[in-house]
C-alpha cells in the first residue's frame, strides 16, 4: 500500500478541511448510488403517496411523522426520499456535464495549442468573448432558446464549460510542445497524433483535476439556478434546485422545510467539492504552496 | 493612447456583433414567435400574414441583416406582450437593477477587502481559518436559496423585512432611487445581501491569495529593514499591490452581479430589467430577449474597458497599448 | 575564543544562533557565529549559498520571520543587545541605525511607489523634517548616488530606471538616515560585471564620507577583497575561518578558504581552468557528527570525522576552525 505511505495521503490527513470534504463527497456518492433503497417511499411513484400525509413538518416539530424525517410536500410526498432521489439528478448532471466540457475542451485546447494559426485563433476568440460574459447569463440564454429538459441542461453547461479546460490545455501544450523531448519525437517522425496522445497528453492533463473537480461544484449550483427559474429540469424530474422552486411556492404560509432542506443538500455536497478541491489544489500545484 | 482607443473600440465592436450574430441564430433556430402574436384559433393564412409582417417568411440572411440594420438605426423591436417598444421597457427598469447590483458590490468590497487582508495577513491565526471556512460556505451557498432563507427568517417569522418589491423612491437627478428613501433601504437590504455574498466570498479569496503572494516580495522586508511598522508595511505597500488581482476580477464580478441579479429580482419581486428577462423567457418574449443580452453585452464591454483604465491608474508599469 | 569588544567595536555578534523550524526538521541555519565589527570598518561575510551568510544580516535587524528563530546569542550594537530588543526598539534602529542593502534592485523596490516616496518613507520614520527639508535631503542623496536629474527622478516608478539606477537608488535609501552599519546582502550579484563594480566603488565612497561600518554578504571573494577590511568565513553556519582580508587571502589556513581563493577567476591567466571545490553543501538537516567540510576536504583524516573542529588563532590576528590548518606555503 504504497499510497497509503506517501506524502499526498499523509498531506490529507492532516488536513482537517480534506478530510470533511471528502466525507461530504462520499456521503452523496452513497446517497446516489444506494439513494432508493435507503428509503420506503418513491416520491415518483403517484401510487405511493397519500395526499393525508401533506405538508407533514420535519419530525422534532410538533405534527411529525417519524415516517417522513424531514416532513413532506404539498402531495404527501417524502423530503429526505425527494431530496436522495434529487440529488442523484443534480450529481449526474454536474458529473456528465464535467466529462463533457472536460474532453471537447481538451481535446479543443491541444488542437488549438499544437497546430497554432487560425485554428488557434479562432478557438482563443471565442473562449476570450464567452469569458466576459458570465456562465450563468449564457446557460440561461441557451436554456430559453432550447427549452427545458436534462439533455438540454448538459449541452447548456458543456456550452459554458469547456472554455477553462481549452484555455488550461492549450497553454501547457504550448509549452510542453517547446520541450527537448517533444522536439525529438518530431524529429524522430512519429505522427502527430502520436506524438499528442504519448507525449503532450499525459503532461497537460494535472491541472484539469482540479478545475474538475471544482466544476463539478459549479455545475451543481448554476443547474439549480437554471431549474429554480424554471428553463432546467423538467418537473418530472426534479433535481435539488427544482425541488427549493417547488418548495418557495408555499413559503410565504411558513412551509419552510420542503425548500430549506434540498438547499442544505446542495450546500454540503458542493462546500464538499469545494473543500477537496482546495486541497487538490494546494496539493498539485506546488509553486502556491 | 488614441491607437489604443481605436483598437478597444474596434474589439468591442466585434464582440458585439457576435453576440448579435449568435443571439440572432440561436432565436432563429429555436421556437417560432409567430404563435405568440397570432391568436390561438388564427387560420393558416392569419398566421401566414403574421409571419410577413414579422419578416420571417424571409431568407435567414435577409432577416439578419434587417435584424442588424434596425438595431444600427435604433429600432429595438416591439415587445409582443407588451407592445411596447423592447428598449424603453427595459430602459425603465434598469435603474433599479443597477441600484441593487451597485449596494451589493460595495457591500460585497466593504466587507471582503479587510478581511480577506487579515485572512492574508495572518494565514494561520484561528480567526482567518474561520473566515476563509466561511467564504468558501459563500461560493458554495445556491444565492437564490440564500434569498429564501432569508425572506422566511426576516420577513415570513420576524417580520422585519419586507418580502418583495421596491418600496418608495425619490427622485434624484431624474432617477427614481430607493436609496433616497427610509422605506427604500429596507426593501433593497435582504436583496442586496443576498446578491453580494457570492461576490464577497471571491473577493475575500482573491484579496487573501494577494496578501499572501505579496507579503512574500522582497519589498515587504525591504520596507521593514526601513523601520516602517508592521502594519504599515502591510497596508502602504502591500494592500496595493496585492489589489491587483482583485481589480482584474472586479469587472468580471460586476457583471455576475448583474447575471444573478435575474435570480435575486425573480425572487424578491424586484422591478428590475433582470426579473423582465425572466418573466420575457416564460413569456418567450424574443424581442426584450434580444435587447436585454445586446443590452447587457455593452455594458460588459463598457465594464471591461473601464476595468483597463482602473488598471493602468494603479499600476504604473501598465501602460495602454 | 573570542575576546570582549572595545571602544572602537561598532558591533559584537556572539555565539549567534538562528535556527528554522521546519516540517521536515530543524535547520541550524545560523549556529553559534561569532564577529566583531570595528567602527568605519568593512567586513565580508563569504561563504556558498546555503551557508547561512543572509540569515546572519536578517537576525541582526530582528527580520527573522517564522519559523524562523533567533535561538540564542547576543547581537550588540554599542552593548545593546539587539537580540533581546523589543519590536518598537528594533524599529528604530532599522534604517536609522542600520540598514540594509539586498541583492536584487529589480526586487527590493514597491513597483507602485514613486522612488520619492520610498525615499521619503525613511525620513518620515527616523527623522522630524518637514516635507521641504525632506525633500532636499532626498535630492541630495539621490545626487550623491550619482543620479542626475535627482528632483525630476523623484516622481518616476522603480520601472523606469536600469538595474544598476535602482541600486543605486536602494543604496541611496539605505544611506539616507545617515545609519552607523550597512548591510549589504549580494549588493552587486543581480548585476551586469560593468555595472558590479561602479556600484561597489559607490557603496565603499559613501561609507567612507559618512564613517559608517558594513557588513558586505557575499558569496563572491574577488569582491570582498577589494573591499572588505576583514573577511568572516561561513559554511554550515559556522564560522570557519576568520581573519585581515590581507591575510586570509594571501594564507588561507582554512581548507575550504583556500577552495574559495581558489576559484576566484584569475585575470591575467585567463585560460586556466578554474578549481572548484568537489562535491556540494551537505544537507544542513542532519549534519554527520565531525567536520561538516570533511567530505569535500583533502586534507581530512580520521580525527575530522570524529570531532568537530574549535575555531582557534592561528596567528595573531587569523582563527580558523580547522584539526589541520594550511601553514603558509602549504598547496591545498
Amino acid at each position: 500500500m504504497s499510497f497509503l505511505r506517501s506524502e499526498f495521503f499523509y498531506n490529507y490527513r492532516r488536513s482537517t478541511s480534506a478530510v470533511i470534504g471528502s466525507a461530504l463527497m462520499a456521503g452523496f456518492a452513497v446517497a446516489v448510488i444506494a439513494g432508493p433503497f435507503l428509503v420506503a417511499q418513491d416520491p415518483y411513484d403517484i401510487a405511493a403517496l397519500n395526499l393525508m400525509d401533506s405538508y407533514k413538518p420535519p419530525v422534532w416539530l410538533e405534527g411529525g411523522d417519524p415516517q417522513f424525517p424531514l416532513g413532506t410536500d404539498g402531495q404527501g410526498r417524502d423530503v429526505w426520499a425527494s431530496i436522495l432521489y434529487g440529488a442523484r439528478i443534480s450529481v449526474f448532471i454536474g458529473l456528465v456535464a464535467m466529462i463533457a466540457s472536460c474532453t471537447i475542451g481538451t481535446f479543443l485546447g491541444l488542437v488549438a495549442g499544437f497546430y497554432g494559426g487560425i485554428v488557434d485563433s479562432v478557438i482563443m476568440r471565442i473562449a476570450d468573448i464567452q469569458l466576459s460574459f458570465p456562465s450563468i447569463l449564457i446557460a440561461l440564454f441557451l436554456m430559453s432558446a432550447v427549452g427545458t429538459g436534462i439533455d438540454k441542461v448538459l449541452i447548456a453547461l458543456t456550452a459554458v464549460g469547456w472554455v477553462v479546460y481549452a484555455r488550461t490545455v492549450r497553454g501547457s501544450t504550448l509549452s510542453e510542445i517547446k520541450k527537448e523531448y517533444v522536439q525529438a519525437a518530431k524529429v524522430a517522425g512519429l505522427p502527430n497524433t502520436a506524438i499528442i496522445r504519448k507525449h503532450v497528453l499525459p503532461n497537460v492533463l494535472t491541472p484539469l483535476i482540479v478545475i474538475a473537480t471544482i466544476q463539478v461544484g459549479t455545475f451543481v449550483l448554476i443547474e439549480a439556478s437554471l431549474s429554480f427559474l424554471g428553463v432546467g429540469v423538467p418537473i418530472t424530474q426534479p433535481s435539488l434546485g427544482l425541488l427549493i422552486k417547488n418548495g418557495f411556492d408555499v413559503l410565504f404560509s411558513g412551509l419552510w422545510w420542503t425548500s430549506v432542506f434540498p438547499g442544505v443538500a446542495i450546500m454540503m455536497l458542493v462546500f464538499g467539492i469545494n473543500l477537496f478541491g482546495d486541497f487538490l489544489r494546494d496539493e498539485l500545484n506546488p509553486r502556491l504552496k | 493612447m488614441l491607437g489604443y482607443l481605436l483598437k478597444r473600440l474596434f474589439q468591442m465592436l466585434l464582440v458585439l456583433w457576435v453576440v448579435s450574430l449568435v443571439v440572432f441564430l440561436m432565436m432563429s433556430f429555436t421556437g417560432d414567435p409567430v404563435f405568440m402574436i397570432v391568436p390561438i384559433d388564427a387560420t393558416d393564412s392569419e398566421i401566414e400574414q403574421a409571419r410577413r409582417i414579422l419578416g420571417l417568411d424571409k431568407s435567414l440572411p435577409v432577416q439578419y441583416w434587417i435584424f442588424i440594420s434596425s438595431l444600427l438605426q435604433g429600432d429595438f423591436g416591439q415587445s409582443y406582450v407588451f407592445r411596447q417598444p423592447a428598449m424603453a421597457l427595459i430602459l425603465e427598469r434598469m435603474p433599479a437593477t443597477i441600484e441593487m447590483v451597485v449596494v451589493a458590490m460595495v457591500l460585497a468590497v466593504v466587507v471582503a477587502i479587510p478581511l480577506g487582508v487579515y485572512a492574508g495577513a495572518n494565514p494561520n491565526g484561528r480567526l482567518s481559518r474561520m473566515i476563509m471556512a466561511g467564504s468558501l460556505l459563500g461560493i458554495s451557498l445556491p444565492g437564490f436559496w440564500v434569498g429564501m432563507v432569508l425572506i422566511y427568517l426576516f420577513a415570513v417569522h420576524w417580520g422585519i423585512f419586507p418580502s418583495s418589491g421596491r418600496g418608495d423612491t425619490a427622485e434624484v437627478f431624474g432617477l427614481r432611487i430607493s436609496l433616497a428613501t427610509w422605506d427604500g433601504w429596507h426593501h433593497i437590504a435582504l436583496p442586496a445581501i443576498t446578491l453580494s455574498l457570492g461576490t464577497m466570498a471571491i473577493l475575500l479569496r482573491m484579496t487573501r491569495a494577494g496578501m499572501m503572494e505579496v507579503a512574500r516580495q522582497d519589498y515587504m522586508k525591504f520596507a521593514r529593514a526601513k523601520g516602517a511598522t508592521r502594519h504599515d508595511v502591510l497596508y502602504k505597500h502591500g494592500l496595493k499591490n496585492a489589489l491587483i488581482p482583485v481589480v482584474t476580477i472586479f469587472g468580471l464580478q460586476l457583471g455576475d452581479l448583474i447575471a444573478f441579479a435575474t435570480i435575486t429580482e425573480t425572487i424578491f419581486s424586484w422591478p428590475g430589467m433582470g426579473k423582465l428577462l425572466i418573466d420575457s423567457i416564460y413569456r418567450a418574449d424574443r424581442p426584450v430577449i434580444v435587447v436585454y443580452l445586446m443590452l447587457v453585452a455593452l455594458i460588459f464591454v463598457v465594464i471591461n474597458f473601464l476595468v483597463d483604465i482602473i488598471y493602468t491608474l494603479i499600476d504604473p508599469r501598465i501602460t495602454l497599448k | 575564543m573570542t575576546t570582549a569588544p572595545t571602544d572602537t567595536t561598532l558591533l559584537a555578534v556572539r555565539d549567534l544562533r538562528t535556527w528554522f523550524h521546519t516540517f521536515s526538521g530543524t535547520v541550524k541555519a545560523v549556529n553559534g557565529v561569532s564577529f566583531d565589527i570595528g567602527k568605519g570598518e568593512v567586513m565580508g561575510l563569504v561563504g556558498e549559498s546555503g551557508g547561512g551568510k543572509s540569515v546572519v544580516g536578517f537576525s541582526i535587524l530582528g527580520l527573522i520571520d517564522s519559523p524562523g528563530r533567533i535561538m540564542g546569542g547576543q547581537i550588540l550594537l554599542d552593548g545593546e543587545d539587539l537580540a533581546q530588543a523589543s519590536e518598537d526598539r528594533l524599529r528604530q534602529i532599522r534604517g536609522r541605525e542600520i540598514s540594509m542593502v539586498f541583492q536584487d534592485p529589480m526586487t527590493s523596490l514597491n513597483p507602485l511607489h514613486t522612488v520619492g516616496q520610498q525615499m521619503d518613507e525613511v525620513l518620515r520614520l527616523h527623522t522630524d523634517l518637514d516635507a521641504a527639508d525632506r525633500r532636499t535631503a532626498c535630492i541630495e542623496m539621490l545626487e550623491s548616488v550619482g543620479i542626475s536629474r535627482a528632483a525630476d527622478r523623484l516622481g518616476a516608478y522603480p520601472h523606469q530606471f536600469s538595474g544598476g539606477m535602482r541600486q543605486r537608488v536602494v543604496i541611496a535609501i539605505a544611506m539616507l538616515a545617515r545609519p552607523r552599519l550597512i548591510i549589504a546582502d549580494e549588493p552587486t550579484t543581480a548585476l551586469d560585471v560593468t555595472i558590479q563594480s561602479q556600484i561597489l566603488k559607490l557603496m565603499r565612497r559613501q561609507i567612507a564620507d559618512k564613517g559608517a561600518s558594513m557588513i558586505l554578504i557575499t558569496h563572491d571573494l574577488a569582491v570582498v577583497s577589494e573591499m572588505a577590511d576583514h573577511i568572516t568565513v561561513l559554511y554550515c553556519g559556522k564560522v570557519v575561518e576568520r581573519g585581515r582580508t590581507r591575510d586570509l587571502i594571501e594564507t588561507p589556513a582554512h581548507p575550504y578558504t583556500r577552495g574559495l581563493i581558489d576559484s576566484i577567476p584569475d585575470p591575467a591567466n585567463r585560460h586556466a581552468r578554474l578549481k572548484q571545490i568537489p562535491g556540494t553543501v551537505p544537507d544542513i538537516r542532519n549534519l554527520p557528527k565531525g567536520c561538516n567540510f570533511r567530505d569535500r576536504c583533502p586534507r581530512a583524516q580520521a580525527l575530522c570525522a570524529e570531532e568537530e573542529p574549535e575555531l582557534r588563532p592561528q596567528n595573531a590576528a587569523q582563527w580558523a576552525a580547522c584539526h589541520y590548518p594550511l601553514m603558509p606555503g602549504d598547496s591545498a
